[in-house]
């Protein structure tokens, strides 16, 4: 199975709002309010440069912040996984 | 309907119809104070009616309806009438209201800004504002706040207080009998008794307020206090509102608003005057 794209809704159509350690997302498509916390909305921005797999949003996020990139694609798979789940992306 | 009686409470007009002259008469004399739906419109209707004709005559039963119902309420004895018309104005509200974010909260106000106290059941919050609205604050409501999600101020909804069991001893010491409604023994919720907000607050009842600080108040245990973190606080202020979700993006916005800018602690008190002196206290140093 080759690498799994996804896409997400421009980012007009959700509101963030950080709080604490945790931020709150608005999806106005879906009308569903989500309490989420890093990398989520930062996962969510990378997308809006187009569909994108994990490999490939490890590299955007590594050029848009200060992280170490090693083992980060696991971690931003897994949360991908979850964002389709509920409903924040889907495979493109 | 037979008999019939309009009311506004805060900003929202309701209209109220029963087939017995009892309830009415009550809420004409408890609700003397209050104006009349704006322009003569009512929000919302309630209706008291016999589940059967011969019901109104025989063992009479309330039963609550109106633009919106639960299909399964019990009746009511027609001596808890007026509590039926009480629950039938919070349903209304619980399930119709779409021009304000709903909170189940109650809010007292001072210098402009409003207090806003929520929690489960029990947790005191409606007899905390009762005796606040005794001790110098303006009382605002004892169950619902209205939060304009345009605007982030908050409405007041003062209805008639519903006090239980032990709150009502501990107010008829605050307030002079004449406010008071008959005692009902004996409800699905205990004793109950309800008490008039007083005149200035109800003449007040109009002015909006700057939400300044929110209380999550537990009766019961040892005096403590506990900074809440706004994430904490929107989540339970949305399990604190009927219609949130119904609202849309004009609900989030306001409610994130509200959690970003105002200081929000979880009380422990055992008793009300613990209570009152931590209010005081947080209060000062949120000003």
């Amino acid at each position: 199975m080759g690498p799994v794209l996804y896409r997400a809704d421009p980012p007009e159509a959700r509101r963030l709002v950080p709080l604490d350690a945790l931020d709150l997302i608005f999806h106005l498509p879906s009308g569903q309010t989500h309490l989420v916390s890093e990398p989520v909305p930062q996962v969510l921005g990378a997308l809006a440069a187009g569909p994108a797999d994990a490999a490939e949003i490890v590299s955007r996020l590594a050029a848009a912040h200060d992280f170490d990139p090693a083992g980060a694609e696991a971690v931003i798979a897994a949360r991908l996984e979850e964002l389709e789940a509920i409903g924040l992306v889907w495979r493109a | 309907m037979r008999h019939q009686f309009a009311v506004r409470i805060g900003p929202v007009g309701f209209r109220i119809g029963s087939a017995w002259a009892g309830p009415i008469q009550l809420m004409r004399t408890l609700y003397a104070d209050y104006p009349a739906p704006a322009d003569g419109i009512a929000d919302f209707t309630v209706r008291l009616e016999p589940g059967r004709p011969w019901r109104r005559f025989l063992r009479p039963a309330v039963e609550i309806r109106g633009d919106f119902t639960l299909p399964d309420a019990a009746p009511l004895p027609l001596a808890q009438g007026l509590l039926a018309a009480e629950m039938g104005m919070n349903l209304q509200m619980a399930l119709g209201q779409r021009r304000y974010l709903l909170l189940h909260a109650s809010a007292v106000e001072r210098d402009g800004r409003a207090l806003l106290m929520t929690g489960n059941s029990g947790a005191g919050k409606s007899t905390l504002a009762a005796l606040l609205g005794e001790r110098g604050w303006r009382f605002m409501g004892d169950e619902f706040a209205l939060l304009d999600p345009f605007t982030g101020a908050l409405h007041a909804f003062p209805r008639m207080i519903s006090l239980k069991n032990q709150a009502i001893a501990a107010m008829e010491a605050e307030a002079p009998a004449v406010r008071f409604g008959p005692l009902m023994r004996g409800t699905p919720k205990g004793d109950i008794r309800h008490l008039r907000p007083a005149t200035a607050a109800v003449a007040a009842m109009e002015e909006p307020a700057r939400p300044a600080l929110i209380l999550f108040p537990r009766f019961g245990f040892a005096a403590d206090e506990r900074a809440m973190a706004p994430s904490e606080v929107f989540v339970r202020l949305t399990q604190a509102s009927t219609n949130y979700v119904a609202l849309g993006a004009p609900g989030f916005d306001a409610l994130a608003a509200l959690v970003r800018q105002v200081p929000a602690v979880a009380i422990d008190y055992p008793d009300t005057a613990s209570a009152v002196a931590q209010v005081e206290r947080l209060w000062a140093a949120a000003a």
